[in-house]
């Protein structure tokens, strides 16, 4: 296997993109990575995404973004891993330069979902759960997450205020970063205000809907000094999995699937949780944080929040998190978000993230969930 | 746009219905926990015996009273709602017979969500404008549709207002002149055969009502070279206290220059008749020589806006009927949901 850099990276404003489709989000992420990379060559286009079929209307999206950016005839495939397709993408593009089946490719993470009031969008979102056995029934994905949450509350007897430093973290973050969605400081006193949306999770608990579109090119690291920009070093990639259905985990509160893509991670860099400078959690829920920092080893079980309330997750901490705003912060257009993490920790490892810098950031780690944690995605970036 | 006759409103008057239910109610109702948010106290909730034709007539009536006009003499009668109580059967029909306009008038009804009642100002002005007519009548009126328990039930209020339009001489209140600006935005709609409307959310807002009354104020202010202190007062198109107040200040507008036209903040919000219902309010408080500007909002979507000055004749014909204060104070609460349910006709018997 071929050591792989990324040479270059785009991205749209996360927004609620009313006058915009989702080819012509696509189409402006590409067109910048390749401008940030400075390289014209592309090879392939693998194009993350969960719901374009259901929300836009649009499958075959990979060769439609492909189409409309001037690629074709370039191979181009959608990748699809739920919450995770952003990730996944990235992941597939990781694997065609590492193997030297393809030279230049690009990653997008796109997806539109605010052509669709919100109960379309809901029940789309519910198809990430077990059609059968979970969503058939009537319960959407949040109300998964409710359940995770409400389990976590009463087997550490913690109480839900004590999730407020996630929410308030991506906030602050956001609210420095031009491309964020949320670019306002919320306070504890917000989160404990915020209306339920299905107990106990809040509104402040939860990403919102939005639109958009993040984009990165891989090169084999031999080439990467062909581009304007310092390359960053994917230093690992793995994806695993666990059951779609929370009910046939033995305990769902252990996110094995998480645990075992950060293991295999930390294995493929050589490098152990206290390594990680950054690390780009996916923070859809408050809840998923919590149990995505215990898994991956940054906290013992039911010791995430403790490394919250510290302010250890803080830009100035030791394991800053959502460092441009993460999910809850910048939004979360759920098939793209992948892509916008990895974007993110290309600009804090090249020192390009302004007042969000952290400062001697050499090691970043990004991480797409998608699922209740059924599938997980981990990169370690490095320069 | 301007007429080739001077025009002006002789006569306004305004409805509100009596009976009030409080936000806290309907919040209860649903079991939603949001103590401090709702947008509204209470709103306004037509009594069960009037509609949007009894409420538009009592408002006509009041225009006349104070224009002093022979009802006779009116060539126009136009209603601006989107709660006819016929599908197919003009309400204007009978607005114009209890004022005794009819038979020698024309008479309609215009649907353009909440910015019906000023399209039936454009064209009343347009009419008497240029010549058609001696006076007409524009009327924004509704018994407002929501869908229980969606948001916007906190808010959807009964009322409006009527403008009878007539030779600027005789004015209370000169136009100076008004614009349109329309776009196919689909933010708020009903289909047929739908009992209550459907609304996209956040998409209300800024691609739809703040671009639409951006572009209708700033084009009037624009075409007649003024700004927000060349007007003493100003009336938006007012779904919640918010949106008016937002629009206000991006013009430079005062509070103190919207908040007697923002009935909203005591009634909710009166659709069609929300814009015409805050422009009464102002004119039950303005003098002689004092610019108003007005602009409403539609969904579908568009807005009108409007450049006045009142007459010394204003302030004559004032207490010739009701002012908006005697409707938003005389009030009583309902209380429950139920009687509330049964109020506004929501309980549908298969």
């Amino acid at each position: 296997m071929r050591e792989v850099s990324i040479i270059g990276i785009g991205q749209t404003a996360v927004a609620e993109h009313w006058d915009r489709s989702i080819r012509d989000l696509a189409v402006e992420a590409v067109g910048e990575a390749r401008r940030d990379a400075g390289v014209e060559r592309v090879d392939a286009l693998y194009a993350g995404n969960m719901l374009s079929g259901e929300l836009a209307g649009q499958e075959n999206l990979a060769t439609l973004i492909a189409d409309a950016a001037g690629l074709l005839p370039v191979e181009a495939m959608k990748i699809e891993a739920a919450c995770a397709s952003g990730g996944a993408a990235l992941r597939a593009a990781y694997l065609a330069v590492a193997s030297g089946a393809h030279d230049y490719v690009l990653a997008v993470g796109v997806e539109k979902m605010t052509d669709l009031l919100t109960d379309g969008v809901t029940a789309a979102l519910a198809t990430a759960a077990d059609a059968d056995y979970e969503a058939g029934h009537g319960i959407p994905f949040v109300a998964l997450n409710a359940l995770l949450m409400r389990r976590y509350m009463h087997e550490h007897k913690v109480r839900h205020e004590e999730f407020a430093p996630f929410s308030i973290n991506s906030h602050r973050n956001a609210a420095q970063n031009p491309r964020a969605m949320y670019r306002q400081e919320i306070s504890a006193e917000d989160f404990a205000r915020s209306p339920l949306v299905s107990d106990p999770i809040n509104i402040l608990d939860s990403a919102g809907i939005c639109d958009g579109a993040a984009a990165l090119l891989l090169a084999p690291s031999s080439e990467a000094r062909r581009a304007r920009r310092p390359p960053v070093r994917l230093a690992a990639s793995a994806c695993t999995t666990d059951t779609v259905g929370l009910a046939e985990r033995r305990d769902p509160l252990v996110w094995q699937a998480v645990a075992d893509s950060a293991r295999l991670a930390y294995a493929q860099a050589k490098i152990g949780p206290k390594d990680i400078d950054l690390f780009e959690v996916h923070d859809a829920f408050s809840i998923v944080s919590v149990l995505s920092l215990e898994a991956c080893g940054f906290a013992d079980r039911g010791s995430a929040l403790k490394l919250a309330a510290e302010g250890r997750i803080a830009r100035e901490g030791d394991i800053p998190i959502c460092t441009l705003g993460g999910l809850k912060g910048r939004g979360h257009p759920v098939g793209a978000s992948g892509a916008y993490q990895a974007v993110e920790v290309v600009l804090q490892l090249r020192g390009e993230a302004g007042g969000l810098q952290i400062k001697g950031a050499r090691t970043g780690m990004a991480q797409s969930v998608g699922g209740s944690g059924s599938v997980a995605i981990t990169h370690i970036l490095q320069v | 746009m301007k007429t080739t006759h001077e025009v002006g409103i002789v006569g306004y008057g305004a409805y509100v219905p009596r009976p009030r239910i409080g936000a806290r109610v309907i919040a209860a109702a649903w079991g939603k926990d949001e103590a401090g948010r709702l947008p509204v106290r209470e709103k306004s909730v037509p009594s069960l015996d009037e509609d949007t034709i009894t409420m538009a007539i009592e408002a006509a009536r009041g225009a006349v009273a104070r224009a002093g006009v022979d009802p006779g003499r009116i060539r126009a009668v136009w209603v601006g709602t989107e709660s006819k109580p016929y599908a197919v059967k003009p309400s204007s029909t009978v607005v114009a017979e209890a004022l005794g306009a009819t038979p020698w008038v024309s008479a309609a009804d215009l649907e353009f969500a909440c910015k019906a009642g000023s399209e039936a100002m454009q064209v009343a002005c347009a009419f008497v404008g240029s010549g058609m007519a001696e006076y007409a009548m524009g009327i924004g009126m509704d018994a407002a549709q929501s869908k229980p328990g969606d948001h916007l039930e906190f808010t959807a209020a009964a009322g409006g207002a009527a403008f009878l339009f007539g030779p600027a001489t005789e004015a209370l209140a000169r136009v100076e002149a008004s614009q349109s600006y329309v776009t196919d935005t689909p933010d708020f709609f009903r289909r047929q055969h739908l009992h209550y409307p459907e609304h996209g959310n956040r998409f209300t807002g800024e691609p739809a009502y703040f671009l639409h009354s951006r572009a209708a104020t700033g084009g009037l202010l624009q075409a007649l070279g003024r700004k927000a202190s060349d007007y003493r007062w100003a009336v938006f198109h007012q779904p919640n206290p918010k949106f008016v107040r937002k629009i206000a200040a991006e013009f430079g507008f005062s509070e103190e220059q919207i908040a007697p036209g923002a009935v909203v903040d005591r009634i909710g919000n009166t659709y069609s008749g929300a814009s015409l219902l805050g422009l009464a309010a102002i004119l039950d408080v303005a003098r002689a020589g004092e610019r108003i500007f007005f602009c409403s909002y539609g969904s579908g979507a568009g807005s009108d806006s409007f450049s006045f000055v009142a007459t010394p004749r204003l302030e004559e014909v004032r207490e010739a009927a009701a002012s908006v204060d005697d409707y938003l104070t005389r009030r009583h609460e309902i209380g429950d949901y139920g009687r509330y349910l049964r109020m506004s006709g929501k309980i549908r018997l298969l």
